[in-house]
Order: structure tokens, then sequence, then C-alpha cells
């Protein structure tokens, strides 16, 4: 039976991405932001999952506002680094598991989550930089990775509690496949960030660490942050961290925190990782 | 920005909501258009002449060609979709940053070092109007 056994919620700025395929990670600004993800790295190559469900968001890359799904499963056996506007990143082709994202899809949608089911879909940094924290610079991504891209963009995103029902789901789902598979999901995005606007690069770490507190210890409270609580507490980027609640959902009520590590700037964004496991 | 909103009250920000996307929609299409390499070539040839693709407004024409960022907000343009111009043009998101905020890239890089923009004094408008 398949094994859904941990969680890592990690930020995914393109920044970080870029200082991994430069060969920058260890200039003054980036190091203090490495070094931190090294016990990560470690710890997911020891505990070498088969596959990884990636909660992540798209950037205009496989989708525009010609088609905005609020949530996509990707089902399909490879996904394509996109390119952004720079050229794709030269990192691995990642491999998908269409057999367990179809049991997803199926065990889904017949537990009422209406899932957008993705055949073809190139994959931004915002999967793929979660990827280079956690894994480096492989010649080949340890693991098969299912990518479950959810709308952020386009206001209303899906509301916390909403990622939060869909990350239990998503662990009924996983504990119904019948195959022996070690299975981890990420949640990323966030922290507090804001792009654009006069009130470009707000970050606001007390609410950040409270985020990555209340993971443990106060998930109720997570689940209820509003929209306009993400927005003028952890600016106008900040709701992706609803896309932590997918994962924390999938997780059991008493997962435990391994590990974690918060760290302001990575460009212009706070960056945060944590791992929870269960127990 | 709409004033009826629950979040109209933030200063500095423009929410990509329904009546930003459907006032955006052909320039963030157009925004979107410059992933692929070829169109960036057309583009890079000639802007004007590319645009001519899109039926954008003349506001929104005149923001693409000045570069004017948070105009492009302000017109329906989504950051994610007017920051491949950014890429485009070798920007940084902190240089668009700095430039959106008024700062220089120097001073915005600086206070981002420093923690980024801080939360206290930035939550409402009314806090910004009461420091001028």
């Amino acid at each position: 039976m398949a094994n859904l056994f941990a969680g890592i919620g990690t930020s995914h700025v393109p920044g970080i991405g870029a200082a991994v395929d430069k060969g920058m990670s260890q200039t003054d600004y980036w190091k203090p932001l490495f070094d931190g993800y090294e016990p990560a790295r470690e710890w997911l190559a020891k505990e070498a999952p088969d596959v990884v469900i990636l909660v992540y968001n798209d950037h205009a890359s496989a989708f525009s506002l010609e088609l905005i799904p609020t949530f996509a499963l990707g089902v399909a056996a490879e996904f394509q680094p996109a390119d952004e506007g720079y050229g794709p990143r030269k990192v691995p082709v990642v491999e998908g598991h269409p057999e367990l994202a179809w049991h997803l899809a199926e065990s889904l949608i017949l537990d009422e989550f209406d899932m957008t089911i993705v055949n073809k879909m190139p994959v931004d940094h915002g999967l793929t930089v979660p990827l280079s924290i956690t894994c480096g610079q492989p010649e080949a991504w340890p693991f098969k990775v299912i990518p479950l891209c959810v709308n952020v963009i386009q206001y209303p995103q899906p509301t916390g509690n909403r990622c939060y029902q869909l990350g239990k789901a998503i662990r009924r789902a996983v504990d119904s496949f019948g195959d022996d598979l070690k299975v981890a999901i990420f949640g990323t995005g966030g922290m507090s960030h804001q792009l654009q606007g006069e009130r470009a690069g707000l970050v606001n770490a007390e609410f950040d660490i409270a985020f990555l507190d209340d993971l443990t210890r106060d998930v109720d409270r997570l689940v209820k942050i509003s929209h306009v609580e993400y927005l003028r507490e952890s600016g106008s980027e900040g709701a992706e961290l609803v896309m932590w609640l997918i994962m924390r959902g999938a997780l059991d009520d008493d997962a435990k925190e391994v590990y974690r590590h918060f760290h302001v700037p990575a460009s212009n964004t706070a960056a945060g990782l944590i791992i929870l496991e269960n127990p | 920005m709409r004033d009826d909103r629950i979040y109209s009250d933030i200063p500095g920000t423009y929410v990509f909501d329904p009546q930003h996307s459907m006032q955006g929609y052909h320039l963030n299409m157009f925004c979107m258009s410059l992933n692929q390499a070829e169109n960036r070539e057309k583009f890079r040839e000639d802007e004007e002449k590319y645009l001519d693709q899109f039926p954008l407004t003349l506001e929104q024409r005149q923001a693409v060609l000045t570069r004017d960022w948070v105009g492009m907000l302000r017109l329906g343009g989504n950051i994610y979709y007017t920051f491949k111009i950014a890429i485009f043009d070798g920007l940084s998101m902190q240089q668009v940053g700095a430039a959106m905020s008024g700062v220089e890239a120097e001073a915005f890089q600086k206070m981002m070092i420093d923690g980024g923009r801080p939360i206290e004094g930035n939550r409402y408008k009314s806090e910004w109007d009461n420091n001028g």
C-alpha cells in the first residue's frame, strides 16, 4: 500500500533557481539561504521517497488567462521545463507517475473535488525550484513527481479551508492505492512577499514565523486566514501559502516538525522551508 | 483601483480580481506571447508593429512602450504577466520593484537585505495618507 509519510513546505522564488543554475549559491548573498537547505537535502536523500506530489502554481507559463483551472493535476509520464522568457531552465525533465496520478484524479473527483486533468503541461520555476532546493543539481530527479497546479494568480484563489480539505482527500486517495510506494507531498510558494505596486518588497516575518509555528500548533487558525488577511498581512503574493495547507491536510493531525529554515531575503521574498513527518 | 472591495483599503496594491482580469486580458495575453523566442525577436525588431496584433487600449499601449510598470498594473496588468516584459528588458524583480515604489534599485535592494518593507505603517491606505 502507498504510504504518505511526510510533507515539505518551501518557497519557490525564481531567483533561488537562478542562483543554482549560475553556480552562485555560495556567494555572500545566497550562502545563508542555501546553508539552511543542506539539512533538508540530507533528510530527503535519506528518506528517498518514490513519488512526490508537488503542489505549486504556474506563473503564466503552461496556463494563461485563456484557461484558469483552480486545481490541475498532471497525469503525464513527463513534464518539460517551461520557457518563462529566458529559455527553459537547464534542469532534468520531470518524470511523472501516471498510475498514481490517475488514481488520485479518480479518487479525488469521486470524493467531490473536481480536478482538471492535464496530460500536457510545461512546468515552470514554481515546480522546478523546489526540486533544486531539495535535490541540488542531479542528472535526473531522484523521484517521480505528480504536479498539482493551483490557481493563486487570479483572484479569488481557493480558500485555505478548501485547500486543507483537498489535502485530506489526497491522503485518502494515497492510502487507497494498492502499490507499495513511499510518497511525500510538497506545498510550495510564499512566504510573505509582494512583487507589485508601490508596496512592493513587503515582508512580514512575524506573520511567517507564526505560520510555521501553527502548522503543528494551531492548524485551525491557519485554515481560517482569509484572502484579505493574506493580502494585507503577507503581501499581494503571500496567499500562495494556501498551497502549504494542501500539504498540511495530507498529513496526520499530529504530524511533527523535524526541521525548519527561514531567511530574508531571497530576491523580494521571505523564504521559508519546513519538514513535517507523520508520527 | 476599485474602492468597493474589502481589500480596497490596502495601499499600493493592485489585486488581480475579475475587474482587472476583464480590463487587462489583451495586455496580459500580449505579455504571455513573449514566452516564445520567435515572438521576443519580433518584439525586439519593432515594438509598435508587434503590439498592433493585440487590441490594447491607447493607455495600455503607452504604458508598455514607456515601461510604466505601475501604470500597467492600474490598467489591468498582472505582475506575473507584465514581468515578461521585464525579463525581455533584462531587468530583475528587484529593479522593477524599485521602479514601482519610486526608489533607486540600490535602495530597494538594501531595504530587502534589511528585512524588507515593514508591515507596520503599510497595512492601510489611511496610514499612508497620514504621512503625506
